[in-house]
């Protein structure tokens, strides 16, 4: 039965200074959990739907109660979810006619959608397996609820100053002082065990071997969203449950890596590019400009010749007229002068008769 | 109901081909959608 | 105070209607800032994002996108009609996005640390990190881009000409920015697969949304243009009027072969995860509606627009178009997203959420008009003609 919390203890503290972190380049790399990462395994067919673990949940928690109390067991009518007073719930299922309860809270994802989402790195996967969240930096966009594949994180939207993202947080105060979580220690049916998450993989894998009949052959969580802390084994299909079997084994940050990768491929490209399109248009508009400017010195240098041809013959004929006039005015001068001498000598010989 | 398909690269041997079968659909199909979109332009020739 | 004369000059209708609008906006937004989220809004814990992010973020951010595709037909493409549509596209963008973070500090929790994401703590591997980098960066290219209209005006010439000269840088980094945060925004739901309809979901996501940005900002510039000849005749001048018809042709023929594309891209999208079988379902024949009604057909409506050179066609299309943004970002955000979840746990915008979007479009359209009516944004200031020809 799972490992103390001492022999954990002791672990992680000798384990860490050995600890190696490895560079994170993409989502071609591949990650695994460090081996004394913590977890539980519920073992649904366990559970008798009592409620005492969502009693110690809010007990550790100091939630406020409930309206109807813990023992009422007619809250099981209707199936619910975690809200921001409530970090965990049993919910029943009538699967062939026989009751099925099932606890639901965080699942401490290996690779958690909330952290993945989360602009201001308020989530934290801790290396020992919680998954914290930190009210200091919250802006309350609430995109870790959009991404939560399994709609745990839930919102304070009734408080006006200070909302909360809130979830279960693997009691991770309780771990840090030696204490096991409040709904596993209080568990009456060992329904919850803890441990590291690959022995409680062990313990899974052994029930269902041993136990085929009573298991159906699914560790939920092994592989689901990339792999969680809390494991789940039942007798019936999850999907009956309420616990999507659809979700795949593709981490949150393995999905937006692709899109994130896109990010600096633009910023480095684009600026080339839109510059390079510029530089085309403003050379276009260039060599356009050009042809135009010579088209219209073109056309300056022909209406030019032709000027000069036209007053170059203008020139011409003014000269021949202006030849012309000189000689018919000398014409006229001789003639006249001619009829001048005529007339004088006439007069003259007259004088003389 | 859906096949199913039990390996990636079997689904993929199908939907990439039916997506190679559409992009050729789409290459003809929008240079004829250009010539329609820009038929009453002024007549200008592009190389 | 007004006189007797100028205060029944300010009573038309459109301010009675505006001035009520206003009113039950600050009373909505006293309930919300000092009573919470719960007090105004429908939000609950299996739907953390409503109509304030589907309609005021999503489609607040397609819309605006005109600043950024008109500034560079003109300025990178060098396609110089488009020069007068310049600063109303810049203007309404500017506007578009200041109201989108306006309308942020509404939404989420505690919006005194909205500049956490970028100057206390990072989360790199988010999406909404990259958004929110982008539309704060954007914004204040926006706002430099914007600003020689409004120094103009003012008249400070020195410092007016230096910004004038940053034109390019200024347009360069706004087409990064926009392309990296459009993309984005659809790229926010890459992380939900088990929560968005298979037919929406796609890896595609984001080259979806920044396609559809571009015809999105292209509709938008185009509906403008036609309510502010309708409403602001008096205030455009020569260039901007003979320019209008251009600029309306343009737009629409490059609309027109984008959403063409935008079609192509959305029918690999359903090819490429093999989700043909999901088209023979209610949510298959809303996507057909969505894509073929608000898509295909305002494109060929368009086209049609563009070869008969109908441009009153071109500007109801326009607005056809847009709706149709609306519908893909409403459709991503709200109505496709939690498909699986029942009825009754599915979400509907309460009346105040609502009346909170109409009352930040009703700013939006006031501080539009207040500009318009003072600065330099539909003509030409006298001082400052350009030269090109």
């Amino acid at each position: 039965m799972g490992l103390t919390r001492r022999d954990f203890l002791y672990g992680i503290g000798g384990v860490t200074s050995s600890f190696v972190t490895r560079k994170a380049f993409g989502a071609t790399k591949s990650f695994s959990p460090h081996e004394n990462s913590v977890g539980v395994l519920h073992d649904i067919t366990r559970c008798i739907g009592c409620r005492k673990c969502e009693d110690a949940c809010h007990q550790v928690n100091h939630l406020p109660d409930p309206k109807l109390s813990f023992s009422d067991l007619s809250v099981l009518n209707t199936v619910r979810r975690t809200h921001s007073d409530v970090y965990t719930v049993v919910n029943r299922f009538e699967v062939n006619g026989q009751s099925v309860f099932v606890k639901k809270q965080c699942n401490h994802c290996l690779e958690p959608a909330c952290a993945s989402a989360c602009f201001v790195k308020a989530f934290k996967k801790e290396i020992t397996g919680p998954v914290i969240y930190k009210e200091s930096l919250c802006v309350g966009c609430r995109y870790c609820m959009i991404a939560c594949p399994f709609n745990i994180p839930a919102y304070e939207y009734h408080n006006p100053f200070s909302p909360k993202v809130t979830k279960c947080t693997l009691c991770s105060d309780r771990l840090n002082q030696g204490l096991l979580p409040g709904c596993v220690d209080i568990c009456p049916k060992e329904a919850l065990v803890f441990g590291t998450r690959q022995h409680l993989i062990n313990i899974a894998r052994q029930r269902i071997d041993e136990h085929p009949e009573r298991y159906i052959d699914h560790i939920y969580g092994e592989h689901e969203m990339g792999g969680t802390s809390w494991l789940y084994i039942s007798g019936v299909k999850f999907s009956d449950i309420g616990m999507r079997e659809d979700l795949g084994t593709i981490s949150a940050p393995a999905l937006t890596a692709g899109p994130l990768s896109a990010v600096p491929i633009v910023v480095g490209l684009w600026p080339v590019l839109l510059t390079g399109m510029y530089a085309i248009s403003k050379r276009k508009e260039k060599i356009a400009e050009a042809e135009k400017a010579e088209a219209v010195k073109k056309a300056q240098r022909i209406m030019q010749e032709q000027m000069e041809t036209k007053i170059a013959e203008v020139k011409s004929k003014s000269e021949k007229e202006k030849e012309a006039a000189i000689q018919k005015a000398v014409k006229q001068a001789v003639a006249g002068a001619e009829k001048k001498f005529q007339s004088e000598k006439s007069e003259i010989e007259e004088a003389k008769s | 109901m859906e096949h199913i398909y039990y390996s990636l690269h079997d689904f993929m041997l199908h939907s990439k081909t039916i997506t190679y079968l559409i992009m050729g659909v789409i290459l003809i199909l929008l240079p004829l959608y250009w010539r329609f979109l820009t038929g009453r332009d002024e007549k200008n020739r592009y190389y | 105070m007004t006189t007797h004369s100028e205060s029944r000059s300010l009573l038309t209708p459109f301010n009675v209607v505006a001035g009520i609008i206003v009113m039950v906006g600050i009373v909505i937004t006293g309930l919300r800032f000092f009573s919470g989220l719960s007090t105004v809004t429908n939000l609950d814990d299996n739907n953390p994002w409503g109509l304030w992010i589907g309609f005021d973020l999503l489609c607040g951010v397609a819309l605006a996108a005109g600043g950024y595709v008109t500034s560079a037909s003109c300025y990178i493409f060098g396609l110089k009609k488009y020069h007068s549509a310049v600063r109303p596209a810049i203007l309404t963008a500017f506007l578009g996005y200041a109201l989108v973070v306006f309308a942020l500090h509404y939404d989420v929790g505690r919006p005194w640390r909205l500049p956490y994401p970028i100057f206390l703590s990072q989360g790199t591997t988010s999406l909404l990190f990259e958004v929110g980098l982008c539309v704060f960066m954007y914004l204040t290219v926006l706002l430099i881009e914007y600003s020689p209209a409004a120094l103009e005006w003012l008249g400070y010439k020195k410092a007016r000409n230096i910004i004038v000269r940053m034109t390019l840088a200024l347009t360069i980094l706004g087409v990064v920015l926009s392309t990296l945060h459009q993309s984005s925004l659809g790229a926010l739901y890459i992380i939900a697969p088990s929560k968005l309809h298979p037919l929406w979901y796609s890896s595609y996501l984001p080259v979806f949304f920044f396609i559809s940005s571009m015809f999105s900002g292209m509709s938008m510039v185009i509906f403008e243009g036609s309510l502010a000849h309708r409403y602001l005749h008096h205030k455009m001048d020569k260039t901007h009027l003979t320019e209008s018809e251009g600029v309306v042709l343009g737009f629409a023929k490059a609309a027109s072969f984008i959403m063409a594309g935008y079609v192509a891209i959305k029918v690999i999208g359903i090819s490429a995860d093999n989700n043909w079988h999901y088209l023979a379902t209610p949510y298959g024949v809303w996507f057909l509606v969505e894509l073929i009604g608000f898509v295909a057909l305002p494109s060929f409506a368009y086209a049609i627009g563009v070869r008969e050179k109908k441009i009153q066609l071109i500007r109801w299309t326009a607005l056809w178009s847009v709706l149709g943004i609306v519908l893909n970002r409403l459709n991503i955000s709200l109505i496709a997203f939690n498909w699986q979840l029942p009825t009754s746990e599915r979400y509907f915008p309460s009346w105040m959420e609502i009346a909170i979007s109409i009352f930040i479009v009703t700013i939006g359209v006031l501080v539009y008009r207040f500009v318009v009516n003072r600065m330099p944004i539909l003509y030409e200031h006298p001082d400052y003609q350009e030269h090109h020809s």
